[in-house]
């Protein structure tokens, strides 16, 4: 090394150009939380159930997620043969819904396979909680964090016959 | 029948020779009616099954009379030509001439011929099926989500397997009654029904119970129980079995749980002597239905309802799951080998003829045996309760028992079932008696008073689930449900039959011929064989009755006894 490169001075002047660059670029950083990102459609973040524009929860115990999930996160209980009067004309409705979110990996599967577009991976994404009980969603949770989907079909409404509105 | 028997009578028959898919094949000219028995030609939809080609179809059903309206099972078929002389006409290579039919046929009501050629594969019967789906969906709900068949509808296969994608029907679907009680037991879905008739010809034919029909008329036919008659018998639940689709749905089975979840363990059924080969689907340890498993000799395709739903005990709060010791008026929590062992020295310690054992006849083959070498080491007085319920005239048998047979065999009971229970309880008063074991029976109920109880040295108790006895009980050991362990059963008729594990035994309890084993061989010094398997292996090798049988040779089917009763020393 010659003595000009030994005394680093070009590296530090260098070093000083990057920072001095960077100084006045656009800032990429954000105060997190109080500041949050825009997300892109299709982001995949925590799994929620939704009710329809009548306020019916949409799920309808088929299990095919709990199925899917590839690390188990979903416990569904069926409701058994007793009818609920609560739910009026839908022949079925879980008893309870269970997201294990500790477990939970963000794939996707169980949106994609409920055949009655009940379960949708929406925008949450922090799930930060003192204990593994709070990190279980249960179906209560689960159906307030979701909110409400517009319904096309309405296969549970008809006005032909006054037993399945 | 057993298969033997099945071969000599297929062999009486004479044979005829067809084609199906370019495999030439034999197969009997006629097949026994289902129902009646009577000879009847041999349909293309058997000969085929015969041939190893599986035919789709809805209301075909082996045991059932032949219905053919679904039209599901549509093939192609040619016929040799026949000159004048009624000759086959041969090809200039020597083969003979087939004449294709231009139209298809329904292979479960067409009868094979001489010479017949069957195409399954053709493009027209390609193009058969996609339209009988399509007709058979047209006014079908989008129910799968929420249909208890789904996983094991045929219609779900079919459409899957031979259907098309789309439909060209863009009208309102047809709307029929829900959710309809068609019996206790049983609630109807009319839209899902494809009128295919297996149920109606069920409960005529084979329940003999004609309480089903179709109701009006055209697009708005409906099953229906006939106005008046009322679809209750000991049978129903077996039509939800056969009814290809979700129309007839279990109300016990009713959304509990998606098929597809459960595990199936071949397994026989011990509500009654008959013995019934049954499924049991299980999840995580629980029983969710029992469902008939197919056997000839036995039950054919179907079993009774109070069979059926006899399970739920199983899963019971009652169940005992811990091994339990008490002494002056303490009851504590010990291991199994603690037990074994206590007892053992117990019985050790006390001189012959003083034990009497009481063994249930719902035990399996291989613990009543182990019993009987155990009475003998002991010079135990043995007996047994019988349980008579009521017959019908299908499967139901009186005897309310899966093992009298075995109990009869090793003759650990007095001639009349129960009758020395008496005399075990004037023992036990006089002093002549100092232990008691009870395996699956409750001594209270037979008629052992609690206070006698009290005066035994050793009272041991081995049971499934809590009772009077229990309470009273030294040694309270917990045993396993017969979905729990396997084993053997031997029916009414001497047939011996395997049943299978479905899931572990409920806590600390162990299958009872563990239990008799481990104390047997604490007993003897010796050891006993532990598993069912050579258990059954060291029975048969020792009884002639058993006639050379061994665990493996059992099979799923199982097999008959030599000639039955006393062939064994007592
Ligand atoms: S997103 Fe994937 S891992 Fe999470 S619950 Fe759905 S299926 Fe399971
Ligand atoms: S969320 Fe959808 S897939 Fe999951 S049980 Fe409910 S209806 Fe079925
Ligand atoms: S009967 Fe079969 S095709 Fe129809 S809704 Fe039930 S599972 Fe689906
Ligand atoms: S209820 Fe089932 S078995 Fe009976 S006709 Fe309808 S589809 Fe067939
Ligand atoms: S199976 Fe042949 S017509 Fe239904």
């Amino acid at each position: 090394m010659t003595l000009w490169e030994r005394l680093y001075l070009p590296t530090i002047i260098g070093g000083f150009a990057v920072s001095i660059k960077h100084f006045f670029r656009k800032k990429i950083t954000m105060r997190y939380p109080e500041e949050k990102w825009t997300l892109p459609p299709g982001y995949r973040g925590i799994p929620y159930l939704v009710k329809d524009q009548h306020g019916r929860v949409k799920c309808v115990s088929c299990q095919l997620c709990e199925f899917i999930c590839p690390p188990k996160a979903i416990k569904v209980t069926p409701p058994g043969p007793v009818d609920n009067p609560q739910v009026g004309s839908v022949e079925k409705q879980p008893r309870e819904f269970e997201i294990n979110m500790t477990r939970c990996i963000f794939c996707g599967y169980c949106q994609e396979v409920c055949p009655e577009e009940a379960i949708f991976l929406m925008d949450d994404y922090s799930m930060c909680k003192h204990s593994r009980e709070e990190m279980i969603l249960n179906m209560e949770k689960l159906l307030e964090l979701g909110g409400v989907r517009e319904d096309r079909l309405m296969k549970w409404k008809n006005k032909h016959n006054p037993q399945r509105s | 029948m057993s298969n033997e028997e099945k071969v000599q009578a297929k062999v009486e028959v004479p044979m005829i020779t067809f084609k199906v898919d370019g495999q030439t094949v034999s197969v009997p000219k006629t097949l026994p009616h289902p129902v009646t028995g009577k000879p009847e030609p041999i349909s293309i939809i058997q000969a085929c099954a015969l041939a190893g080609v599986n035919i789709p179809h809805l209301c075909y059903h082996p045991k059932l009379p032949v219905a053919g309206n679904c039209r599901m099972c549509l093939i192609e078929y040619g016929m040799p030509v026949l000159d004048r002389e009624r000759k086959p006409v041969l090809n200039p290579d020597g083969s003979p001439q087939i004449r294709r039919i231009p139209r298809q046929a329904i292979a479960c009501a067409t009868p094979v011929t001489p010479g017949m050629e069957v195409y399954t594969q053709t493009e027209g019967v390609v193009r058969a099926r996609k339209s009988v789906l399509e007709f058979l969906a047209l006014n079908h709900p989008l129910d799968c989500p929420i249909c208890d068949k789904a996983g094991e509808c045929k219609l779900q296969e079919y459409v899957h397997q031979y259907g098309q994608e789309t439909s060209h029907f863009f009208e309102t679907k047809l709307e029929k009654p829900k959710k309809k009680a068609i019996s206790s037991k049983i609630v109807l879905d009319n839209e899902r029904c494809i009128l295919c008739t297996r149920c109606v010809r069920f409960t005529d034919s084979v329940a003999k119970n004609p309480a089903l029909g179709i109701l009006n008329r055209g697009a708005l036919n409906t099953i229906s129980n006939y106005p008046g008659t009322e679809f209750e018998h000991n049978y129903t639940l077996n039509t939800v079995d056969i009814c290809p689709v979700g129309a007839l749905t279990s109300r016990d089975f009713r959304f509990q749980m998606r098929t597809w979840f459960l595990s199936e363990t071949p397994s026989i059924c011990p509500n009654c002597a008959t013995g019934c080969n049954i499924l049991i689907h299980s999840l995580k340890g629980h029983i969710y239905r029992l469902t008939p498993r197919e056997n000839d000799a036995v039950n054919s395709c179907w079993m009774c309802d109070s069979g059926r739903l006899n399970y739920k005990w199983v899963n019971d709060s009652r169940r005992l799951s811990n091994v339990l010791w008490s002494e002056a008026g303490r009851r504590d929590e010990i291991d199994w080998e603690t037990a074994i062992s206590k007892i053992s020295a117990a019985l050790k310690s006390s001189s012959k003829g003083s034990t009497a054992i009481l063994v249930s006849a719902r035990q399996s083959t291989e613990e009543i045996f182990l019993v009987s070498k155990l009475a003998k080491l002991l010079e135990a007085q043995t007996d047994s309760l019988p349980r008579i319920g009521e017959g019908d005239f299908l499967l139901l048998n009186p005897d309310m028992n899966p093992n009298s047979k075995a109990i009869e065999i090793f003759g650990l009971a007095s001639a009349t079932p129960g009758a020395n229970v008496s005399k075990i309880a004037k023992a036990i008063e006089s002093g002549a008696i100092r232990n008691l074991i009870a395996i699956g029976e409750n001594p209270v109920e037979m008629g052992i008073e609690p206070g006698l109880l009290s005066r035994l040295d050793l009272f041991v108790v081995c049971d499934i689930l809590g009772n009077k006895s229990t309470l009273e009980a030294q040694y309270l050991l917990p045993g396993a449900s017969f979905a729990e362990k396997q084993g053997t059963f031997i029916n009414a008729k001497g047939r011996v039959q395997r049943f299978g594990k479905a899931f572990d035994p409920m806590g600390e309890a162990r299958p009872e011929y563990w239990i008799l084993s481990s104390l047997l061989s604490a007993l003897t010094d010796k050891l006993w064989p532990k598993t069912p398997e050579e258990i059954f292996n060291m029975m048969a090798a020792e009884l002639p009755a058993f006639n050379g049988m061994t665990w493996a040779k059992l099979g799923t089917a199982g097999m008959n006894l030599l000639s039955t009763t006393n062939t064994t020393e007592k």
